[in-house]
């Protein structure tokens, strides 16, 4: 029972932010800001992280397929690797923790100090002014932090491989043999899924803020669990539906 | 200058009914103060004449419109009608005081940036907080705060304006600036207004009628002088508390 009602709940927020965004009725100042805070200001962190798990990554890969002469599968693999799975998961869960918590805190605190009742008052519906900016802004710029996930994992992979004998000709060369544009392409379409769970969940759960101070903590902490959930469990029918639709393609 | 009729207006959460069949009524350009002990429903009534929260049951009436069975959307049209000064001033803490009183306006593009600014000036000089343009919220006092609420309040120029305890946490010299406020806006203005507070020297200095509020029900409305002899004995204790 409570499920279907988050998944309805959420489903309507979708619905009426895209119908507002579809009608031109939001902020394009606030939605600017919001790509801003959202997405420019996360890529440092998104960067870090990614560097380091191509670094780990390679770290083991590289010792495995070098023993075995397996030298030239190691970019491919480590490319592979961050376009179809770990950039656009990365990104989503750094941007999740990040901004998505950001966003709950801040419109559940609004909630709490009656700001939100003060909008509704003034006649500007909360949707309009807080979630359809944000939504917006989510969307479009989570695949520019998958983008920069996937470069940060592939320029860590690269630099720990040549520590294991893996020159950077035959690191590049892997990666054009094996990586093409559609994976490329299919990472980046999931992060535009990640994009609208990760601020469709944070809104709805700061919007949903209930006792105060407290309130604002549990809805920050559930936005973040269930963004990071939707993520995983969504990830995986998302490589199921675009492995089949790129199947189909060729 | 609006009109407003309350009749028989209920609110449960869950099984608890907050309010039990309220009728009130305010005439144009009059100040009602509701007045009753904590929990005893006073910001609940409020949150329902202002469209915020839906009673379970009875009519809310503003200039003739009952505004229960209406949409959040029918609801934004009225509400334009409608200002309400929160107890604590509830100001958007990202915006500047300028950007705060403003916000209506330009969110309605009812007026230019420039005459929206001209607006601001004089409505922040109106409630004694001339300057303040571009201090942020966290830089004012309480009392100064719920000033600019109540300049935030006039922005849209409504007809009713609604103020949840005004004076609540304010100490007697600012509470008395506020209480002046309130009858100046309503005298320049002409405004219809209602004060829920359980400041009870503020009240009877502001007030043109007195509703006495326990437990969900209006046990007595009347003039500040009726209700201060008045023959209920939770009113008399009230009210020489």
């Amino acid at each position: 029972m409570v499920a279907a009602t988050f998944v309805g709940e959420t489903s309507i927020l979708a619905g009426q932010a895209a119908w507002l965004a579809m009608r031109g009725k939001f902020s394009l100042r606030e939605t600017i800001r919001q790509m801003a805070a959202m997405g420019v200001d996360s890529i440092p962190i998104i960067m870090l992280t990614c560097a380091a798990t191509g670094s780990v990554l390679a770290f083991y890969v590289a010792d495995v397929l070098v023993r075995f002469g397996g030298a030239s599968f190691v970019g491919g693999m480590i490319a592979l690797s961050f376009l179809l799975e770990l950039g656009p998961v990365l990104a989503g869960v750094m941007v999740a923790a990040r901004s998505g918590a950001a966003v709950a805190a801040e419109i559940g605190s609004m909630v709490v100090t009656e700001q939100i009742d003060a909008l509704r008052m003034m006649s500007v519906p909360p949707v309009r002014y807080l979630v359809t900016p944000r939504v917006l802004a989510c969307i479009l710029m989570m695949p520019i932090c998958g983008l920069f996930a996937d470069m940060a994992g592939i320029f860590g992979g690269l630099l720990m491989a040549s520590t294991h004998g893996v020159t950077q000709s035959a690191f590049m060369e892997s990666i054009r043999t094996m990586a093409t544009h559609a994976d490329l392409m299919k990472g980046l379409a999931k992060t535009l899924w990640f994009g609208l769970t990760i601020a469709v969940v944070a809104c709805h759960q700061g919007l949903n803020t209930q006792r105060g101070a407290t309130g604002v903590g549990a809805a920050t902490t559930r936005s973040v669990v269930l963004c990071v959930v939707f993520i995983f469990v969504s990830d995986f029918f998302l490589a199921q539906v675009l492995s089949g639709a790129s199947a189909s393609m060729r | 200058m609006s009109e407003l009729r309350v009749a028989g207006v209920s609110y449960a959460v869950a099984d608890r009914l907050i309010l039990k069949g309220v009728d009130l009524e305010v005439r144009q350009g009059e100040i009602l103060a509701v007045m009753g002990m904590s929990g005893s429903g006073k910001t609940t009534l409020l949150k329902c004449i202002a469209g915020l929260i839906k009673p379970s049951q009875g009519s809310i009436t503003v200039d003739g419109e009952d505004i229960v069975p209406m949409t959040e959307t029918q609801l934004d049209r009225v509400r334009l009608r409608i200002g309400l000064v929160f107890q604590y001033a509830a100001l958007f803490d990202s915006l500047t005081v300028q950007a705060n009183v403003g916000f209506g306006p330009l969110q309605h593009r009812t007026k230019t940036p420039a005459a929206v600014a001209e607006l601001v000036t004089s409505l922040l000089a109106d409630v004694g907080m001339p300057g303040t343009e571009r201090m942020l919220p966290a830089e004012l006092s309480g009392g100064m705060r719920k000033r600019v609420g109540l300049a935030r309040a006039l922005a849209n120029e409504p007809g009713l304006l609604l103020y949840d305890e005004p004076t609540s946490g304010l100490d007697p010299v600012i509470a008395r600036t506020i209480d002046d406020l309130i009858v100046e806006t309503r005298d320049r203005r002409g405004v219809t207004s209602v004060v829920v507070s359980h400041d009870i020297p503020s009240i009877f200095r502001i007030a043109d009628r007195v509703a006495m509020i326990d437990q969900g029900l209006i046990i007595e409305a009347g003039t500040p002088a009726e209700l201060r002899h008045s023959s209920d004995s939770r009113v008399r204790a009230f009210v020489d508390a």
